[in-house]
């Protein structure tokens, strides 16, 4: 196995291990979603029409509060006993270091959304069997996207004092293409419109989203890493 | 080598244009008060910062490249271990970080060493201070390291592992390891170094051997170099 490889895997492993030992992540963000879910079956008629408009966007504002919370772990857990240091004086290349938070950011928000669908299905009463495959696309899709702009700015704003609050309010403004992309595919197959050539452009716009920044992040890690 | 190295933090100068050529096989005390930029210098040296201006290289190559980090072994303030993993666990991560052939045998072999091998698959959080120390100690050695950068290595250790690291110290000076090494302790450091470089807010005002005098009075290298 190349290296790059072996470093990201075993980066993951660990973070993924040291998460399901504490569940610190998990236990906030699907706890966040599922307040956020209740309170807006609340706020709207779970039946309604108007809600089939808006659960797109529902849905990823959940996904995305969710995330900001437990990507602001990914680069602060390698804070304590300086981590960090150890992990950038090891031969591994800092791009395979991130791709591994990223990897394991990607597998515990996924985790999280899957089960925070879940809870969706169950309070506001939609049915997306017939679309499943394609939605399940564009959640892996959106939440890549997600989680790599996160993990990068994780490792941005570890040392500043005020990180909870600067991840989103840096991470925000970037993931609105993304966003955009992915409340407007999830609104369409909720409502049964299924994957054509009128939404497809979006779903495009997702893998380029993805493929772009994935590549911006591993070129500039070194720099954010090391300085 | 340390080459012209200067480093700022705004327009605070940490470090003044260093120069320092550490040989092959030497051990450095990097000897300075408090906040005389000690550990920056180390952290530059251990391309864990990067400097303002100047260079490390080590045989020639910048230091942040591949094949030095894995030439260098770093022990700083914390000791870099993850608590919400074992002992075994955390060897065994930076093994395969370092690309080590059998990770698993490896890890085994230093918490034998250092004496931890009966609590190889305890948390660390679950470790005493002590323990949590040598095990640090054992990762910093754990890829038999070619340069040893130790950042204050015997401050808030115990008994043991002061012998520990001593003793490993001891054994990589005679292997032929070289050995850079910031302290507040003279006499421990002053002991085993061979040669002494002395930092005054963020200049290197003093480079050479470690010499008998020094040894006699520990106290004569501040009084003729450093401020009081």
């Amino acid at each position: 196995m190349p290296s790059f490889l072996r470093a990201s895997l075993t980066i993951a492993a660990k973070d993924l291990r040291s998460e399901f030992r504490t569940k610190e992540a998990f236990n906030a963000s699907f706890a966040f979603s599922v307040v956020i879910l209740l309170l807006f079956s609340f706020a709207f008629d779970p039946s309604s029409e108007q809600l089939r408009d808006i659960s797109g966007g529902l849905l990823w504002l959940v996904f995305s509060f969710a995330g900001a919370l437990s990507l602001n772990r990914s680069f602060a857990r390698e804070l304590q006993n300086d981590c960090l240091d150890a992990l950038v004086s090891s031969p591994a290349p800092t791009g395979a270091l991130f791709l591994g938070k990223a990897l394991a950011n990607y597998v515990l928000l996924l985790i999280v959304e899957m089960a925070s669908l879940l809870v969706f299905a169950l309070f506001y009463d939609v049915r997306f069997a017939k679309q499943l495959g394609p939605l399940l696309l564009v959640i892996l899709l959106g939440t890549r996207g997600m989680t790599v702009i996160g993990t990068m700015f994780s490792a941005l704003t570890v040392n500043l004092r005020m990180r909870e609050l600067m991840l989103p309010t840096l991470v925000y403004p970037l993931m609105i293409p993304a966003l955009m992309a992915a409340m407007t595919l999830t609104t369409d197959l909720i409502a049964g419109t299924p994957l054509g050539p009128e939404n497809l452009i979006w779903l495009r716009l997702l893998a380029g989203f993805d493929v772009i920044y994935t590549a911006l992040a591993v070129v500039f890690i070194d720099i954010v890493l090391v300085g | 080598m340390v080459g012209g190295v200067s480093k700022y933090y705004g327009h605070f100068p940490a470090l003044r244009d260093i120069r320092l050529q550490v040989a092959p096989g030497s051990t450095v005390a990097l000897l300075g008060r408090n906040g005389a930029g000690k550990t920056t210098l180390l952290r530059i040296i251990a391309g864990l910062s990067k400097s303002s201006q100047g260079t490390v290289r080590i045989d020639g190559t910048d230091v942040r490249q591949a094949t030095n980090r894995r030439r260098i072994g770093v022990l700083g303030h914390g000791i870099s271990l993850y608590d919400e993993l074992s002992a075994t666990e955390n060897l065994v991560l930076f093994a395969r970080l370092y690309g080590l052939p059998d990770p698993q045998k490896r890890a085994l072999a230093w918490l034998e060493r250092t004496g931890l091998d009966r609590v190889r698959d305890g948390l660390v959080r679950e470790f005493s201070r002590g323990m949590r120390q040598r095990l640090a100690v054992a990762r910093a050695f754990l890829h038999d390291p070619e340069l040893l950068l130790f950042d204050e290595p015997f401050t808030a250790l115990d008994d043991r592992a002061i012998a520990v690291l001593q003793s490993l110290l001891a054994e990589a000076h005679a292997g032929g390891r070289t050995i850079v090494l910031s302290t507040h302790q003279l006499r421990e450091a002053l002991e085993i170094a061979t040669h002494v470089a002395l930092i005054r807010r963020g200049q290197l005002v003093f480079s050479g051997e470690r010499t008998q005098q020094m040894l006699d009075d520990t106290g004569w290298l501040y009084r003729t170099y450093g401020d009081n």
